[in-house]
């Protein structure tokens, strides 16, 4: 599914991604952990296709084909769906209004006809109550005044709205309280199995309680440092970082 | 939202001007310049009464004794008053009874257009008083009203048919000498609308008139007179386009409201004047003076969508005095690659409990420059006026500029105004956010721009609304790159 090979990015002069391999296959869900700083945002956004990022060496391939020409839109109707650390707030437009759009856009660029209004509306109704979002929430501007936990459940109904073939989660639990963690994850389960992957970036193991991940990957200095299975996790919440910072100066 | 996408992408796949074509229709055009003897001219050629000559002529001493103006925040070469000419129509029969008559060109350019007589009748709730150039040629749906005792015609026709109304209000609320694009217009008009609306009557439709500049080097003087007697209620619509032209155009149009006592009138504007090429080439001068009068328990809201023109000076503006009446303003202005804009409003406090709103939107893009002047006035008369001002600015970019001058002058200590503004820019996390969503950037401004100027086109009528967004994106393609 997605192939990451020795990639290297850097901002102007500054170097953050120091040679990252990774490969997700259909089906998987792999954690990402590391401390602040180690990149695991700046990974997220240059598999997204953000400019800002210079790609200096390596490549990053969805299904075989090299992404490197492609546009974040392009990326996104290839079906790349990023849930942001730090969504940003639109004024004006509403969910309902943003989802709309995005949903149409993406058909648009796969050569189908706007999704029906009736579709649409059936969809937004599953999703929301799913992700036990009330609908009054969909009629307010995008992320403007929502708080932390109401953002990151937003995009996770915007992840569940567009049914992406590889979802990147960017600390999608903090701000989140237990009741609504549960929720969520719960959204993320539902689109797992099968051959959609999904990539989880956190900082704690509590999410991985819900979302169990098959592979786990400790990120320093920009360098994938240790992978392994789920206990890696929890050796990483018993330990913290210092041990994994120890070992590659070793 | 109404717009189907299939109507988006056809307009974002036109990138040039999409009205920007001239129509070749003989004209019956006056020699540039401008004298007594063109003004005298000019009323005749109209078989105008005694009085509007000499109305005219008055105008037309003031204005050889004013200045232009110069305290706007635009820059432009000041038109050469003398090479223009002052009246031109088109050369065919003025009047037609049905569309058969018309120029078959012209009608093309109506289709063009997209406002095509046909479909327009066909749009339940319209009718259409279309101005080429400067006379009327087509006007629907009069019987309709003519049934509730509503006129609405070209304001020569008023002139002719209903000398007494015209008399009784022109120049009452913008006087012949009020500013010096205003005396012009009072000297030179060449026609415009006319609207009255009787006593208690609810008009019934939303009135419609559609503006356009096409023979070179021909100013537009549009006057417009819209009256609506005690308690009754109309709702108007003005909007227009101008094909491409190299010269600079100059529009000076004059529009006067007069609400009764307890009247309402709403003015909704989309004006898509040229606005010149990438460069700054080109592009119409946009000198424009709207003033209504409230008496008591009276209500005037003026909406405007501004994309077009090369520079555009322009004030809706409203007299309150009649107690507790009400004046709003809601206005959208965009400006791109090197429009200039000096847009807003003033409110007259005169009546006590009156009360005025302000939401004004500016977005610039390019190195455009947009200005937003207001003045909120409270006379010592009029107690517990309130005034409500929000102007939010948009920027794209780092080359244009956003300005507020907000002036407040209160003699009535009673008086509570608010006044809010804030200036944002379009950011490339926002952008970046979009693009993840699978919208491209083009795309994703317009739906930002849309957000940002939502409270506006709220408030315009729904067809109205749907033309003001495609207005919107068209004027800001490729501003960001
Ligand atoms: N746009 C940027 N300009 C400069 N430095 C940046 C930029 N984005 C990220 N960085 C730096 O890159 C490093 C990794 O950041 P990030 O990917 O956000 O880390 P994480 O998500 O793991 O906390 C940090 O040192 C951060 O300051
Ligand atoms: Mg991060």
């Amino acid at each position: 599914m997605l192939e990451i090979k020795n990639l290297h990015a850097s901002v102007g002069d500054k170097k953050i991604l120091n040679g990252i391999n990774l490969q997700v296959n259909p089906g998987e869900v792999h954690a990402i952990m590391g401390p602040n700083g180690s990149g695991k945002s700046t990974l997220a956004s240059v598999i997204a296709g953000k400019e800002e990022f210079e790609v200096k060496k390596g490549s990053i391939a969805l299904e075989g084909e090299d992404l490197e020409e492609l546009a974040p839109e392009e990326r996104a109707h290839k079906g790349i769906f990023l849930s942001f650390q730090y969504p940003v707030e639109i004024p004006g437009v509403s969910v309902t209004n943003f989802m709309k759009t995005a949903i149409n856009e993406s058909r648009k660029a796969r050569g189908l006809e706007d999704m029906p209004a009736n579709q649409m509306l059936k969809l937004i109704r599953e999703k929301s109550e799913m992700l036990e979002i009330d609908r009054k929430f969909l009629s307010r501007s995008l992320n403007e005044g929502f708080s932390g936990g109401e953002k990151k459940r937003n995009e996770i109904f915007q992840m569940a709205m567009m049914e992406p073939k590889l979802a990147i989660l960017d600390e999608t639990d903090s701000g989140l309280d237990i009741d609504a963690l549960r929720i969520v994850a719960n959204g993320v389960n539902k689109l797992r199995g099968g051959e959609n992957a999904i990539i989880v970036i956190t900082h704690y193991q509590r999410l991985l309680e819900y979302i169990v991940p098959d592979f786990v990957h400790v990120l320093h200095d920009g360098k994938i440092v240790k992978s392994g299975t789920k206990e890696l996790a929890l050796e990483l919440e018993e330990k913290g970082y210092d041990w994994i910072k120890q070992e590659t100066v070793v | 939202m109404a717009y189907t996408e299939e109507e988006l992408k056809k307009e974002l796949e036109t990138k040039e001007y999409e009205y920007g074509f001239y129509t070749d229709i003989e004209s019956d055009t006056f020699p540039k310049g401008l004298s007594e003897d063109i003004v005298i001219a000019i009323s005749q050629k109209k078989q105008e009464p005694e009085w509007m000559t000499e109305w005219r002529l008055e105008a037309f001493r003031f204005w050889k004794e004013m200045e232009e103006p110069e305290w706007a925040n635009v820059k432009y070469e000041k038109p050469n008053f003398q090479d223009i000419s002052y009246y031109s129509a088109p050369n065919k029969k003025p009047k037609y009874n049905s569309l058969d008559e018309v120029d078959p060109e012209l009608l093309d350019t109506f289709k063009r257009l997209g406002i095509s007589l046909d479909e327009q009748k066909k749009l339940a709730g319209v009718a259409v008083d279309i101005v080429m150039d400067s006379v009327s040629v087509a006007t629907t749906f009069k019987k309709t009203l003519a049934e509730k005792g509503i006129i609405f015609c070209s304001i020569s026709e008023a002139i002719q048919d209903h000398p007494e109304l015209v008399k009784k209000y022109i120049g009452t609320v913008v006087p012949q000498k009020d500013n010096f694009y205003a005396a012009l217009n009072s000297a030179v008009f060449s026609d415009g609308s006319f609207c009255y609306i009787p006593k208690g009557v609810r008009c019934p439709m939303e009135l419609s008139t559609y503006f356009r500049i096409n023979q070179a080097g021909t100013g537009q003087f549009e006057r417009t007179l819209v009256i609506a007697d005690e308690g009754s209620y109309v709702s108007y619509l003005e909007g227009c386009t101008a094909p491409s032209r190299d010269e600079n155009q100059l529009h000076a149009a004059v529009v006067e409201l007069i609400a009764l006592d307890d009247a309402e009138i709403k003015y909704s504007t989309v004006q898509n004047w040229y606005p010149g090429d990438k460069e700054g080439k080109g592009g119409v001068f946009n000198f424009v003076t709207k003033r209504g009068i409230c008496e008591e328990n009276a209500k005037i809201s003026w909406t405007q969508v501004e994309t077009g023109s090369a520079v555009t000076w322009k004030y809706p503006s409203c007299v309150l005095k009649g107690d507790n009446s009400i004046g709003e303003f809601y206005s959208i202005a965009v400006t791109n690659n090197y429009q200039q804009a000096d847009t807003g409003t003033k409110m007259i406090h005169l009546g006590k409990n009156t009360k005025s709103t302000i939401i004004s939107k500016g977005i610039s893009a390019g190195q455009s420059q947009n200005s937003y002047r207001g003045l909120v006035q409270v006379n010592s008369r009029a107690e517990n006026a309130r005034n409500f001002s929000q102007c939010d600015s948009l920027l794209m970019g780092n080359r244009c500029g956003a300005h507020t001058f907000p002036y407040i002058e209160t003699k009535n200590k009673s008086a509570q105004i608010e006044h809010e503004a804030t200036t944002s820019k379009i950011g490339e996390d926002q952008i970046f956010y979009c693009n993840q969503r699978g919208i491209d950037t083009e795309k994703a401004i317009a739906l930002i721009v849309n957000g940002f100027s939502k409270e506006v086109l709220n408030k315009l009528p729904m067809e109205f609304a749907v033309e003001a967004q495609k207005l919107l994106e068209i004027s800001l393609e490729g501003s960001v790159g």
